[in-house]
C-alpha cells in the first residue's frame, strides 16, 4: 500500500515543473548567494575629521584612518557644520573631531577631549563604527607615547576569536541558512502539497479508500524527507566547494541531527495543514511560525542577548535545539555526546509534532 | 444470509451551524436497483452523499450501506463503495492511465482484474490514456472519474450530480451506461438537479432542503399527481403570466418551456379563461391540458409543504 502512495507522489513531484528543479537550484542559490550578503561585518566605514589642531598628532590619526581596512577618509574639513552635513546626507558615517590645540594639551598631560559622532540610523554600522575609529585613535595614541616615553608599552591585551579565527560572519551564517532550507523543504513543501490536495477535492476521494491516513501523509513525507537530504547534501557540498567551509565534527552527528529535525518540521507543516482548509491559510500560519524560527532560535541572533523572557520561549522551539547541534559539530567540533541534551530535546519534539499531526488529521468531518 | 437492502436510512439529521442540511431524511435502496434524488442545489444531496460514503458524521439517525454500519463498519464500507463526487477529484496532473492504476491499486486490485466490468466505458478514453486528467473535456473527465471509481468492482455505486455541467448527448450516454451498470447488479444512489433524468432511475425520492417530499417510481409518481394541469401560451408570454396568475381558479402558474403550466382547481373554465385573456389584448391564446412531468409533480409537492 505504501509503495503505491510513494510510487505515487514520486510521481506528481516529478511531474511537477517546478519542485524538482527547486530541490536542487533553491539550495545552491541559498549558498551561492546569501553567505555574502547576511554579513554583520562591519567594512568602509565613512570617516570625516574635523581638523582644528592642524599638528603632528592629528595628520597622524588621519593617516591611520585611511590606513585601516575597515575605516575609509572621506574629508578632512574645518568646521564641524560641513561635516555634519555630509553626515545628514548620508555620506559620511561618523565624525571625528579634533579640538585646537590638542596636541599642546596633551604634552601637559591633561589632552582636550577628541568627540566622535556616529550615524546610527544604521545602528550596528553607527556603533561598531564608532568604536573601529576609538580603537584606530588609541592604537595611535600608544604608539605616540611609546615613541616619546623612554619605557615601551605594547597592548594592554589581545583578543583571540576561537573556532572562528578571522570572526568571519559567514562561518557562522552557514549552519544557520542549512536550517533555513530545511524548514522551507521539508516544513512548507509538505504541508502546501496537503492543502492542494483539500483544495482540488482529490482528498475526498481518497478518504473514501482503505488508505489509512497515516499511510496517505507518510508517502508524501518520506518523498519530502529524502528531498530534505538531498538539499541538505547539496548546500553541505556547495560550502565545502565554494567557501572552503566543513564541519569541523563528524558529519553522522549534522545528518542525524537534520533527520531528527526534517521530522520534527515536517509534522509541524502536517499540522499546519490539517488546521487549515486553504492554501492562503497554511501558508500565513507557516510563515507566522517560521518568522518566529528563523528570529528567535538563535539562528541569527545569539539567544543570550535576548530578554530572560524570551530566552524561556526558545526552549519551546525546535530549531533552537538544531541549531545549536549545527553550530557546535560544524565549528567547534563537538560531538554526540556533547550534544546529547540537544538530540533529546530534539527527539520529544520529534514524536510530539507527529502525535499532533495525527491527532489533527480526520478522514471524516 | 444475502442482505436485501443496498442502502437503508433511518431519520439521518446533520446540520451546519443554523443551517439544517438535512432533517430526518429515511429511504432505502434495494440491491441492483437505481435510486435517484431528485431535488435543486441545496437540497441537501451532497451532505447526504458525503455521510453515507463515511466522509462526514451524522447527527441523529443511523444508516447502512450494504448492510454495514456508517458509524461502526465505516472502514469496510470505504472498500465496497465507489463514489463519484460532485466536483472532479482525481489527480489531474496523473495520466488516465495512472488515475487508474492508482485508485485500482489502492483497493489492492489490478486494472487488468476488474477491466470487464469498466470496459465498456473505460474504452471510450482509453486511446487517450497518456493524456493527464486535468486536460480532458468534461465528458472524458466523468467517464475517467466513473472509471476510477468502478475499478475495484464496488458493490454500491455513489454518484453525486455526475451529469452538472455535461452537454445534453454526454448526459443521454451516460445514462446509458449505468443503465448498463445495473445489469450487472450494482445498486447505485445518484443524485441529479435535472428533472428530465428521473425517468431513467428505477426509483426516485424527491427532496428539498433537507427533506424527502416523497418516494415512489417515477411513473407511479405522475399517476399519483391528482389536479387540473393545463399548458397555455399566448404572443406576451410574460403578461400572460401575471395575468394567471391574478386568477383565482389557478391554485398555481408557473414557467415551463414553450407553454406555462397550470394548476388549476375544479372551479376552472380553459374556455372563459381563454375569453378573458383574448378581451384583454392576448393575441393566439392557447390552452391545452397536459399530463403532468415529474417537475409539475416536484412543484406540486412544494407547494404543498408551504
Amino acid at each position: 500500500m505504501l509503495k503505491v502512495l510513494i510510487k505515487k507522489e514520486i510521481l506528481q513531484f516529478r511531474r511537477n515543473s517546478f519542485l524538482p528543479k527547486l530541490v536542487v537550484v533553491f539550495p545552491i542559490m541559498i549558498m551561492l548567494v546569501l553567505p555574502w550578503v547576511t554579513t554583520m561585518d562591519v567594512r568602509h566605514v565613512n570617516v570625516s575629521v574635523v581638523d582644528s589642531d592642524h599638528s603632528q598628532i592629528s595628520n597622524r590619526i588621519i593617516d591611520k584612518i585611511n590606513a585601516s581596512e575597515y575605516l575609509t577618509l572621506h574629508s578632512v574639513t574645518s568646521t564641524f557644520d560641513l561635516s555634519m552635513s555630509e553626515l545628514d546626507k548620508g555620506n559620511v558615517d561618523v565624525i571625528l573631531e579634533i579640538p585646537q590645540d590638542y596636541e599642546k594639551t596633551m604634552l601637559t598631560g591633561h589632552p582636550k577631549r577628541l568627540s566622535i559622532s556616529a550615524n546610527s540610523v544604521n545602528s550596528n554600522k553607527g556603533s561598531i563604527g564608532a568604536q573601529y575609529l576609538a580603537q584606530t585613535i588609541s592604537h595611535t595614541l600608544a604608539e605616540q607615547r611609546s615613541m616619546t616615553s623612554p619605557e615601551k608599552r605594547g597592548d594592554f591585551f589581545t583578543i583571540q576569536n576561537r573556532y572562528n579565527p578571522t570572526l568571519e560572519y559567514r562561518n557562522f551564517m552557514i549552519p544557520a541558512l542549512l536550517i533555513i532550507l530545511m524548514i522551507i523543504i521539508t516544513g512548507f513543501l509538505p504541508a502546501l502539497n496537503l492543502v492542494s490536495e483539500k483544495e482540488a477535492g482529490t482528498i475526498e476521494q481518497i478518504n473514501v479508500t482503505p488508505v489509512s491516513r497515516f499511510s496517505f501523509t507518510l508517502a508524501k513525507l518520506i518523498v519530502y524527507w529524502a528531498a530534505g537530504l538531498v538539499v541538505i547534501t547539496i548546500a553541505l557540498l556547495v560550502a565545502w566547494i565554494v567557501y572552503g567551509l566543513s564541519a569541523v565534527g563528524s558529519l553522522a552527528v549534522i545528518y542525524a541531527g537534520a533527520f531528527l529535525f526534517i521530522i520534527t518540521i515536517s509534522g509541524f507543516g502536517i499540522i499546519a495543514s490539517n488546521i487549515s482548509s486553504t492554501m492562503q491559510q497554511a501558508i500565513f500560519f507557516m510563515f507566522f511560525f517560521v518568522m518566529v524560527f528563523m528570529l528567535m532560535s538563535g539562528l541569527l541572533t545569539p539567544i543570550e542577548s535576548m530578554p530572560e523572557w524570551a530566552q524561556y520561549i526558545t526552549y519551546a522551539l525546535p530549531p533552537r535545539y538544531f541549531v545549536s547541534i549545527m553550530r557546535s559539530v560544524f565549528l567547534k567540533g563537538a560531538t554526540f555526546y556533547d550534544m546529547r541534551y540537544n538530540f533529546l530535546a530534539l527527539t520529544i519534539f520529534t514524536i510530539v509534532m507527529n502525535i499532533g499531526a495525527a491527532i489533527t488529521y480526520k478522514k471524516r468531518s | 444470509m444475502t442482505i436485501e437492502k443496498a442502502i437503508e436510512v433511518n431519520g439521518l439529521s446533520k446540520s451546519f451551524g443554523t443551517v439544517k442540511a438535512l432533517d430526518k431524511v429515511s429511504f432505502d435502496v434495494q440491491r441492483g436497483e437505481t435510486f435517484g434524488l431528485i431535488g435543486p442545489d441545496g437540497a441537501g444531496k451532497t451532505t447526504l452523499f458525503k455521510i453515507l460514503v463515511t466522509l462526514l458524521d451524522t447527527d441523529e439517525g443511523t444508516a447502512t450501506v450494504d448492510g454495514l454500519d456508517i458509524g461502526r463498519d465505516y472502514r469496510a464500507i470505504r472498500a465496497r463503495v465507489g463514489y463519484m463526487p460532485g466536483r472532479f477529484s482525481l489527480y489531474s496532473d496523473l495520466t488516465i492511465e495512472e488515475n487508474m492504476e492508482f485508485f485500482a491499486n489502492l483497493f489492492g486490485v489490478s486494472v487488468e482484474q476488474n477491466y470487464d466490468l469498466v470496459a465498456p466505458i473505460y474504452s471510450q478514453i482509453e486511446p487517450f490514456k497518456k493524456r493527464r486528467a486535468g486536460r480532458l473535456s468534461g465528458g472524458m473527465k466523468q467517464k475517467l472519474a466513473l472509471s476510477c471509481a468502478l475499478i475495484h468492482k464496488p458493490s454500491v455505486l455513489f454518484l453525486d450530480e455526475p451529469t452538472t455541467g455535461v452537454d445534453a448527448v454526454s448526459r443521454s450516454e451516460f445514462w446509458d451506461m449505468l443503465h448498463n451498470l445495473k445489469k450487472q447488479g450494482l445498486s447505485i444512489l445518484v443524485s441529479t438537479p435535472y428533472m428530465d433524468e428521473a425517468s431513467r432511475c428505477d426509483r426516485i425520492a424527491l427532496c428539498n432542503s433537507g427533506k424527502i417530499l416523497d418516494i415512489d417510481t417515477p411513473s407511479n409518481m405522475v399517476k399519483k399527481f391528482d389536479g387540473n394541469l393545463y399548458g397555455i401560451k399566448s404572443k406576451e408570454m410574460y403578461s400572460l403570466l401575471k395575468a394567471l396568475r391574478g386568477d383565482k381558479t389557478i391554485i398555481n402558474s408557473y414557467t415551463a418551456g414553450e407553454f406555462h403550466h397550470l394548476l388549476a382547481d375544479n372551479g376552472f373554465d380553459a374556455e372563459r379563461l381563454k375569453q378573458e385573456l383574448t378581451s384583454s389584448g392576448h393575441k393566439d391564446v392557447e390552452i391545452k391540458p397536459i399530463v403532468p412531468l415529474i417537475e409539475d409533480v416536484f412543484i406540486k409537492l412544494l407547494s404543498n409543504e408551504r
